[in-house]
């Protein structure tokens, strides 16, 4: 809500230009210029002359015509400063009870603006969706997820959520990319199940290493650290180094990734056995994971687009590598 | 075809004249083949090779900065500084002051071209120069205005001509809008940040932006059109009275049209309806000059079977009037809901940019090059009517591909499915759009090469000795 200075300032502005239009447009209909019409203005310019021509009345009924048009819509909608229009309406309740204290898109304004009689065209939109889309939700969210994963329909609809909302880190096959984990493999940093999925989306997750795991590393071990890595991957090694290696590792990695190296699901520490690198898995960058850390964040989904929703996704991304 | 000789007495000052109009023709080309290479990359990415200052992101405000102020306002000085001296029949004011625009403009240009590859941006669309550039720009600009109302000033006509109301209202509007967007705090020499913050910001960007169309886009094209047209034509302007109406009706309208930038935004209600219905009663005054520039032939529409000058004139006049009713319509928000955001947008600024004022200033430069090379024509009239064709084509090329393709994003974007979810993905709107980016590339191949067959009939007429080049007799 603006001060009733400006409010009175924009509209009276905006009466001045569009009355004005319309004044300049009636007085210049009539020839008030001495000069009989067709005829030259009687100044030339480099040759150029002017003549007195009427304005053409299909373009002058046109002119009025927009104006009828704009001053019907200003008495209607909102637009001369603090007016609200006879409609009532609104595009949002953001302005709706801000005087005392009531927040935007909470219940209390959207009951507010129904009391005032206002149209609040989101409100309106976000309830037709509802009423409308709601129920098969509803539906889908009563059905447990593993009834819910033989649902072709169900796995359709889920599919297209993940393209609309995840497919921007986890890419369009759901494959990820650097950062961003492959959903296909069954490689799972939280576990694969369907209760651990969903956990998954509606909270997020955040995994974070910190710098060489928060270890006495010296930065002469990372070499044999990551040739022992490429190692428990099963992958041709130099078995000297990667004995030093086994070394280093032994001063806590196992902790999170375990004596065996086959990660800790509970904290989303990575399996380093198998052959799935959320950063890249070459001696180089695994030197760089270690050396610097990794920190990757999952947002949680459940304020964002609903159980309802998250619900299905889950069943998709299982149908993803449970086939 | 038009006498081009000088009036007896008159001592005008080309040579700022001059040096506009070629520097033109070469920033036409630079902007414009930028513009067809950001093109290719959205088809082939590639082209981009890897090198940061190749990108998209870097060379697309090089594009809309090199075609707007480096062609369009280059066109604009030197028509301008031509037409303000021949229809007040009198020498342009502070012949230095003049020179150091034309200089002071190309540095500002150079600047851009320096900058912008570089990743300098303020990040404003159309005003990404940073502040010292802006500085600079506002000191050129506000001598361009001492010296073209100088010339007004001490003008020996008893009126002023309807196309120097038109430069006028461009020069002041431009120089209010640049000096109010662009005031910034600079944190370093070459980073500032705007004084504004959230919706205003933004609102104080498109008041600017949409203004840029609106003032210098248009009113200044409209005032190249109110010389070039009656000229080429040989017949007086169609109607006093109209070019009243419209020209107060304009610009009082065109500075409320800024919010339709921003429907369905975070901006107030009450501003986006403003927005909107000035943009609508716009319609009409837009009109007012087309309608006085074609009606302007009435007699005179056989010389378009002859005169290629005259038809660049005219069919820049007729994608005026396509783009100025688009644009109101694009401004109602229930069609801007389909429009925005897509390549609909895109469309409709180069029918603007390419049909009307890239167009207008072709035509209008053909005129005044022999003209102010002391020659009756140009070197080669077939040249003009092949460049005629080309630009023509190139025109509609790009923007039918883009309206289609704009408004079948727009209807995949918002088709649902009956579970609610949207039917397609992102990318998949993209795909289906790579055969619309392969015509528009086209289209600008086209427009590009038409600009190059320019350069070489403006080459041939400059260096053609003196009187080899009369006017052709009246057909």
């Amino acid at each position: 809500m603006m001060s009733s200075f400006w409010s009175i300032w924009i509209t009276v502005l905006t009466i001045v230009v569009i009355a004005g239009c319309f004044i300049l447009l009636r007085l210049v209909s009539k020839n008030t210029t001495g000069v009989e019409e067709g005829k030259s203005m009687g100044h030339a310019f480099d040759g150029i002359e002017e003549l007195n021509n009427p304005l053409p009345k299909w373009w002058s009924y046109m002119f009025y015509l927009t104006i009828v048009i704009s001053v019907i819509y200003l008495a209607l909608y909102p637009g001369l400063g603090n007016y609200k229009g006879l409609l009532g309406w609104s595009s949002s309740n953001q302005s709706i009870g801000t005087e005392n204290g009531i927040k935007a898109d909470s219940a209390a304004a959207i009951e507010l603006a129904v009391k005032e009689g206002r149209w609040v065209q989101y409100d309106q939109e976000v309830k037709q969706a509802d009423e409308k889309f709601g129920p098969i939700f509803a539906a889908y969210l009563a059905t447990p997820l593993e009834e819910l994963v033989k649902d072709e329909d169900a796995l359709k609809v889920g599919g297209r959520l993940f393209l609309q909302n995840c497919a921007q880190c986890h890419g369009s096959d759901a494959r990820g990319s650097t950062g961003f984990p492959n959903l296909t493999d069954n490689a799972w940093l939280y576990g694969g199940d369907l209760a651990t999925i969903k956990t998954t989306l509606m909270n997020g997750r955040h995994g974070m290493m910190p710098p060489k795991g928060g270890l006495p590393i010296d930065d002469s071990e990372l070499e044999g650290l990551a040739e022992y890595v490429v190692k428990l991957s099963g992958r041709e090694h130099d078995a000297a180094l990667a004995a030093q290696g086994q070394g280093s590792f032994m001063k806590g990695c196992f902790a999170c990734h375990g004596m065996d190296g086959t990660g800790n699901k509970f904290m989303g520490a990575p399996n380093l056995t198998d052959s799935a690198w959320l950063y890249g898995g070459s001696r180089g960058v695994i030197v760089e994971s270690i050396k610097n850390g990794r920190s990757g964040v999952m947002p949680a989904w459940k304020d964002v687009l609903g159980e309802e929703k998250v619900h299905v996704i889950t069943a998709y991304i299982y149908s993803l590598s449970n086939k | 075809m038009m006498n081009h000789s000088q009036p007896q007495g008159a001592d005008y000052n080309y040579t700022v004249v001059r040096q506009f109009a070629l520097t033109t023709v070469l920033w036409g080309i630079v902007g414009m083949s930028i513009g067809v290479l950001i093109a290719a990359q959205l088809i082939w990415p590639q082209l981009n090779f890897d090198t940061p200052w190749l990108t998209y992101s870097r060379l697309r405000p090089l594009h809309t900065n090199a075609v707007i102020f480096a062609f369009g306002t280059s066109a604009l000085f030197a028509t301008s500084y031509y037409i303000v001296q021949r229809t007040c029949q009198t020498r342009l004011f502070a012949p230095k002051l003049a020179a150091f625009t034309f200089w002071g403009w190309q540095a500002i240009i150079l600047s851009a071209v320096i900058t912008l590859p570089l990743g300098l941006t303020s990040t404003k669309e159309y005003a990404e120069l940073e502040w010292p550039i802006d500085i600079a720009i506002a000191v050129v600009w506000v001598t361009y205005a001492i010296v073209f109302f100088g010339t007004i000033v001490k003008r020996t006509t008893s009126h002023i001509y309807v196309a120097n109301w038109f430069f006028g209202a461009f020069i002041i509007t431009v120089a209010v809008l640049h000096i109010v967007n662009s005031m910034a705090i600079p944190v370093s020499m070459f980073k500032s940040y705007s004084l504004y913050s959230g919706a205003v910001d933004a609102m104080v960007q498109w008041w600017y932006g949409h203004n840029a169309v609106g003032f210098l886009l248009t009113a200044g094209f409209l005032g190249m059109m109110y010389y070039f047209v009656p000229k080429q034509a040989g017949r007086p302007v169609y109607s006093y009275r109209l070019s009243i109406v419209h020209f107060w009706a304009l610009i009082a309208l065109y500075i409320w049209a800024g919010p339709h930038h921003l429907h369905y935004t975070a901006l107030p209600d009450w501003t986006q309806s403003l927005g909107m219905v000035m943009s609508l009663i716009l319609f009409a005054p837009s009109w007012g000059g087309m309608i006085n520039g074609i009606m302007t032939l009435s007699g005179a529409w056989h010389k378009l079977r002859t005169d290629p000058i005259l038809r660049f004139l005219v069919v820049s006049l007729s994608f005026y009037g396509m783009s100025t009713f688009e644009g109101p319509m694009m401004a109602i928000k229930t069609v801007n809901a389909l429009s925005h955001y897509t390549d609909w947008t895109i469309g409709h600024v180069h029918s603007g940019a390419l049909g009307w004022v890239a167009m207008v200033s072709i035509g209008s430069l053909y005129h005044l090059i022999p003209s102010v090379y002391g020659h009756g024509r140009m070197y080669s009239t077939q040249l003009i009517n092949v460049h005629f064709w080309l630009a023509t084509i190139g025109t509609v090329l790009y923007i039918v591909s883009m309206w289609i393709s704009g408004v079948m994003q727009g209807l995949m974007w918002r088709a649902v499915n009956s579970d609610g979810t949207l039917t397609y993905s992102f990318v998949e709107g993209l795909e289906a759009s790579y055969p619309f980016y392969f015509v528009r590339f086209l289209g600008g191949v086209f427009f590009v090469t038409g600009m190059l067959l320019m350069a070489y009939n403006v080459f041939k007429t400059v260096k053609a000795p003196k009187e080899s080049l009369p006017a052709l007799a009246e057909a």
